[in-house]
């Protein structure tokens, strides 16, 4: 508890922190609902989206699909970055010398920066949750439709939200573990996250095999999950998987880029 | 002894950084550990901290393997400069240091002003200068009221008066009964404060005595004529040229020995070299 409550206090006055949760905040807001809105009131081309399909997205019945879908690429590139560089920095700062000499088991060490990742990341979710259904209520209520809280689906997206979340944190703690630095995790981490696997899709269009791989890598699996419990018209956000077997795929993910993070630092010096 | 190592080894690929070093540190002490830029004294140290595993070879701190939560918590160091958030104050960065090792508030208040930096408390990391730095690091070292204190380079990068600053924490703390394990290249520093001193040269500990054995006040420089049979006849005199060395032994005693049996005495008097002379002559450091 010592180690979560050390990281918990540094990371909560780290100004990276919520800058990453500030930026996030204002993209989910403007694409989600300013863009939406404008669209909707007077945009000459709304392209793929109906007037319809607008009012569904911006509705507070569905704020939890508005969550979910922004998480598989964007907001998960922020979460890949705010885990990368908490881990990462450390090498460079000195502070996981500072941190391992001070007592904790080394698997308790990191357990202690991923238990406050971890609460970190359900603020940033539950704040993406209240900040949309406030946007969302604004919007119904300017509009003057008919408007209802999210139901049971709206709780299943934020359980989908948050596994996606933990999915990117892992990666990304993953990433400041091996490279041991920030900088390099961050540029890998945003590489992979909107590149890598964007151009494997466009290639998976001409090779079936590839294709069928982008479905279970790490955005893609996030992406089936996010499409299984309503989130749609999103980049990254697909209908190839189950919710179940997306949902597992993640957990899988999790499981591996925790564990490999915490072998590698149980295993190497620290020199 | 607080601290043993048993021909700790550590070698990365064939080159052995650290070369079967065997040393103690006893309780209340305060250990120099010297050696040039390079010699493996940090690669010791993060060895006794468990941030690096030996190749070979075994160690204990206050009993306990190294780097282990119950040696960590006895153990309090500052190793190759503090490792601090940037973007946190002082006072903030103790207090997420002290919830590491289970210390209190009240605890990181009494270690701020045991090293005088209460009124910077507030200030961030990043604004302070290095002597703060350093100070903040011994700070935190002492978090938990450790039983062993390690220091790396504790006066790197500091000017004379933040040298001097260190010089005298330190010795306040030794003065308390602290045990510190001091690591460094300034040999003033070292034959001020500590009581004994291993020298690590190119990996391999080359000397382990007190600062006086190691000057040679217990050893006596005889020049005489001649000085082959000067040689044979004081026993245990160890000959360099026209210089004999001869440790433990009374001068009186030894010059009768070699009046009577017809030598010429030119010179015999205590040793006395500088730990200068003694580094530079153990490690070839010039």
């Amino acid at each position: 508890m010592g180690s979560v409550k050390a990281e918990l206090l540094r990371l909560w006055k780290w100004p990276a922190t919520w800058v990453l949760i500030g930026v996030w905040l204002v993209m989910t807001l403007t694409f989600g609902y300013v863009f939406n809105y404008l669209a909707l009131n007077g945009g000459t081309n709304t392209r793929a989206m109906s007037q319809q399909q607008l009012i569904s997205a911006m509705r507070p019945e569905n704020v939890g699909a508005a969550v979910v879908r922004g998480l598989p690429m964007f907001g998960g590139a922020i979460i890949l970055v705010l885990a990368a560089l908490a881990v990462g920095s450390g090498y460079g700062w000195g502070t996981w010398k500072t941190t391992l000499t001070a007592g904790p088991r080394r698997v308790s060490a990191l357990a202690g920066a991923l238990g406050a990742l971890a609460v970190i990341v359900v603020v940033l979710v539950a704040l993406t949750f209240v900040v949309d259904l406030g946007a969302a209520v604004a919007v119904a209520s300017v509009e003057g439709w008919d408007w209802s809280l999210p139901g049971f689906d709206g709780f299943e997206a934020l359980g989908a939200s948050l596994l996606i979340a933990a999915m990117w944190t892992g990666f990304g703690v993953f990433l400041g573990v091996v490279t041991k630095g920030p900088a390099l995790a961050v540029g890998l981490g945003l590489m992979w996250a909107i590149v890598t696997e964007n151009l494997l899709r466009g290639v998976g269009s001409l090779l079936g095999p590839v294709e069928s791989l982008t479905e279970v890598l790490p955005g893609g699996s996030a992406g089936n999950l996010a499409g299984a419990v309503g989130g749609s018209g999103a980049p990254g956000v697909l209908n190839s998987l189950s919710g179940t077997t997306a949902a597992l795929f993640l957990v899988g993910y999790v499981v591996v880029f925790v564990g490999a993070a915490t072998l590698l630092k149980v295993r190497r010096d620290l020199v | 002894m607080i601290v043993t190592t048993e021909k700790l080894t550590k070698r990365y690929g064939d080159r052995a950084v650290v070369d079967e070093v065997s040393l103690s540190v006893r309780r209340g002490e305060v250990y120099g550990f010297l050696g040039p830029n390079g010699a493996g004294k940090t690669t010791t140290i993060r060895m006794l901290l468990g941030l690096v595993q030996p190749t070979s070879g075994t160690a204990t701190v206050l009993g306990e393997a190294p780097g282990t939560p119950r040696a960590l918590l006895k153990v309090g160091s500052l190793i190759e400069g503090p490792g601090f958030y940037p973007y946190l104050s002082g006072r903030d960065n103790l207090r997420v240091h002290a919830a590491r090792r289970g210390a209190g508030r009240t605890e990181v208040e009494a270690a701020l002003e045991q090293v005088d930096l209460v009124a910077a408390a507030g200030e961030k990391f990043r604004r302070y200068s290095l002597g703060m730095k350093q100070r903040l690091g011994v700070a935190a070292a002492l978090l938990g009221q450790p039983e062993l204190l390690i220091l790396d380079e504790p006066t790197n990068g500091l000017d004379p008066a933040g040298m001097a600053d260190m010089r005298d924490l330190v010795r306040a703390l030794a003065a308390q009964g602290q045990t510190v394990l001091l690591s460094s290249h300034l040999l003033g520093e070292v034959e001020e404060i500590c009581d004994r001193v291993g020298v690590i040269s190119q990996g391999r500990l080359v000397a382990e005595s007190t600062v006086e054995q190691l000057r040679g006040d217990s050893v006596l420089l005889v020049r005489a004529d001649p000085i082959e049979k000067a040689h044979v006849l004081i026993e245990g005199s160890s000959r360099h040229d026209d210089v004999l060395y001869v440790r433990e032994a009374d001068a009186g005693a030894l010059v009768r020995t070699l009046v009577r049996a017809d030598v010429d005495v030119r010179e015999v008097r205590p040793l006395r070299r500088t730990l200068e002379e003694v580094f530079f002559e153990m490690t070839g450091a010039a």
